[in-house]
């Protein structure tokens, strides 16, 4: 069948809200497009890992600790199944952790941001995985089948990590002078690069008419962020705290709320490398890396010589 | 870096039954670099909220799907074989149990 | 010492056993050698956190001065932890950590299993569940070392230094203190030196398994019981208390 057919065809059935599976027929384009978007999507659980497990060690209660390795280790699961979801269009892990490592992937950059209290454990659970799960939602039903299956998965236990943070914030509110600062200090902080994390504006992002037309995305990035910001807000009032944002109002006509400006040229500056924190994330990924290379290899020899030992 | 050449662990594909008496579903995949460990990778990684109760691990590479290509002349012929489900059979009122 | 007294002191040391080594191992969530094992090794973490909890909270009780788990975890001082020094080494490359997990798991399931026979309800209680925990662990454990024994020569060799180096806190294991020595002649847990014919056939069995060497005997280090520690604990113990140091009395 020709090439120009074969797309008409595949549109065709993503138009009619078909899924596509592994061994579909799909244009190189699509399977670009999904293996980028997929493995960005995974880097961003695993790099994700290290603002908050920079506080594990610290966490300030048993019950807390628990909550926060547990939600960690939920990341690492997002990975996997992520990377998992990219494999099915023909690519390995390790050549995807590579790609990561040599700095040739990208991750989303809301994790370049330091750690600096526990209150922003809080607010990374509140803020950050919220607005994941805004995003996440959405790509449940993106067309392509094992991404879509795996976002299912993912958004079943990310609702836990939304509450537990917003839990993190509720408690230091009511709690000391002291402590309800720092709580206001992480919003003040994390607010604005949460609401970056839904990217670019739609008539300035690269890939978004196409993954709308592919069905990968199901919304635009403005849409998205709107939801969130609408969403948020009254949480954070109904805790006493306040949104750092001169500009934010509600608007009785538009039923949304309408708000400021995000300096897009900090955007731009970490996804160039330039964040707080680009540079730690990657030597601690690769040391992981690198310092597991020995493990790895181990655990392959030895199931060869099992194998050999079996065979004879 | 150290890492180009590495070899990966084999990819395998994880089924589980969530209690006794129901089939053993897929749930995903994960790496691991030999069967033992695949088993316990999976209670690690795809049970940790008590969403198992036995788990199958198969390795990727053992599997064989049929082609998306034969999609017609696998499935289609099936659609038209009405007289297979009992609703074709149009039972006078009155009787049961059948 | 009366028995009430030695039983808040065990179920202290259980607790203070269960914490630290959690801890230690929850230092590889998200740097561990494949996603695979970052959700394995946290997996174990969180089992001995848990059972640390439920120790500390029995301690309290037995105590009966009010205190609750997180008074005892996080406000008492390295002098007064009583957990064997082979818990609070550091992590250590991940040979260390898989010997030292080993080497203490299989301590640590014989010990649960008398344990769920305790003439102590609560003890009994909790170690019924933290049994078929730790038998995983153990098994994790045995089967990476394996691995590690009959897999390279580079693996064979990190296995085999850090038997070398472990092995010296493995003999506090088996000693009873004056609280131990109450409990067991009591029946409510084991004498110590009867775990020591399991432990040394687990050990045996996967070192031999692992083609890895058995150091001898030799010295023993020891004083974790009675809160004389190597100098990892009090480091520990300032990284995981900073907050409720910093900022006494407030709910987090």
């Amino acid at each position: 069948m020709p090439e120009k057919k074969q797309e008409a065809l595949f549109q065709q059935a993503v138009d009619g809200e078909q899924k596509v599976e592994p061994r579909d027929w799909m244009p190189e384009g699509y399977r670009k497009n999904l293996i980028r978007q997929i493995s960005q999507h995974a880097h961003s659980e695993v790099v994700g890992m290290l603002p908050e497990g920079n506080w594990i060690t610290r966490a300030p209660s048993l019950h807390r600790k628990t909550i926060l390795l547990a939600k960690v280790q939920d990341e690492a699961g997002h990975g996997l199944y992520l990377y998992s979801a990219a494999e099915t269009l023909g690519i390995g892990r390790d050549e995807l952790i590579d790609q990561l490592l040599s700095g040739k992937a990208k991750y989303s950059s809301i994790f370049n941001y330091p750690t600096l209290t526990w209150a922003d454990i809080g607010a990374i659970g509140w803020l950050v995985d919220g607005a994941a799960i805004i995003n996440q939602v959405m790509l449940t039903r993106t067309s392509y089948g094992p991404y879509s299956r795996a976002m299912v998965r993912i958004c079943k236990e990310e609702s836990f990590h939304n509450r537990q943070g917003y839990d993190i914030l509720m408690t230091l509110s009511k709690g000391t002078p002291e402590q309800k600062a720092m709580a206001q200090d992480a919003l003040d902080r994390w607010w604005w690069p949460s609401l970056m994390m839904f990217g670019p504006s739609d008539k300035d992002s690269p890939h978004s008419a196409q993954s709308m037309q592919w069905k990968i995305k199901r919304q635009g990035n403005d849409e998205l962020r709107q939801v969130f910001i609408d969403r948020t807000v009254p949480q954070a009032e109904f805790i006493g705290l306040k949104v750092p944002d001169p500009k934010l109002k509600w608007n009785e006509q538009t039923q949304h709320y309408d708000w400021g400006e995000i300096n897009w040229e900090e955007f731009n500056q970490v996804i160039k490398g330039n964040g707080p924190c680009n540079a730690e994330r990657m030597a601690a990924r690769r040391k992981a890396h690198d310092d597991g290379a020995w493990v790895r290899e181990a655990a392959l020899a030895h199931a060869e010589k099992k194998n050999k030992r079996n065979a004879a | 870096m150290s890492t180009t050449n590495e070899k990966d662990w084999p990819l395998w594909e994880i089924f589980l039954q969530s209690k006794k008496g129901l089939d053993h579903k897929h749930v995903g995949s994960l790496h691991a670099a030999d069967a033992r460990m695949a088993v316990e990778n999976a209670r690690d990684v795809y049970t940790r909220r008590g969403e198992g109760n036995s788990i199958w691990a198969v390795r990727a590479s053992d599997i064989h799907a049929s082609r998306p290509e034969d999609q017609g002349e696998f499935f289609d012929p099936a659609d038209d074989k009405v007289y297979r489900h009992p609703t074709f059979y149009p039972m006078p009122e009155g009787v049961k149990y059948i | 010492m009366n028995q009430q007294e030695a039983l808040f002191r065990f179920a202290l040391r259980m607790g203070d056993n269960a914490l630290v080594l959690g801890h230690r191992i929850s230092e590889w969530c998200g740097h561990a050698p494949a996603l695979e094992e970052d959700i394995a090794q946290t997996n174990i973490a969180l089992d001995l956190i848990g059972q640390a909890r439920n120790y500390l909270t029995y301690a309290g009780e037995v105590e009966g001065k009010g205190r609750k788990e997180d008074d005892l975890a996080y406000l008492r001082d390295s002098r007064e932890y009583i957990n064997a020094l082979i818990t609070e080494q550091p992590k250590g490359d991940f040979a260390h950590t898989i010997v030292r997990s080993f080497l203490w798991d299989a301590f640590h399931r014989p010990l649960l299993n008398a344990l769920a026979n305790s003439s102590d309800e609560r003890l009994k209680g909790i170690a019924e569940k933290a049994v078929k925990e730790v038998a995983y662990h153990l098994r994790h454990s045995s089967e990476w070392l394996i691995r590690f024994g009959d897999g390279t020569e580079e693996s064979h060799r990190r296995a085999q230094t850090a038997l070398d180096e472990l092995w010296r806190f493995t003999g506090e294991l088996f000693e009873a203190d004056e609280a131990e020595q109450i409990l067991a002649k009591e029946g409510v847990i084991p004498p110590l030196e009867s775990l020591k014919a399991e432990w040394n056939a687990t050990v045996d069995r996967v070192l031999a398994e692992a083609t890895l060497k058995r150091p001898s005997e030799g010295w023993m280090a020891s004083g974790g019981k009675k809160g004389v520690h190597t100098e990892h604990l009090s480091l520990m113990l300032a990284e995981m208390q900073t907050l409720q140091r910093s900022y006494p009395g407030v709910e987090w």
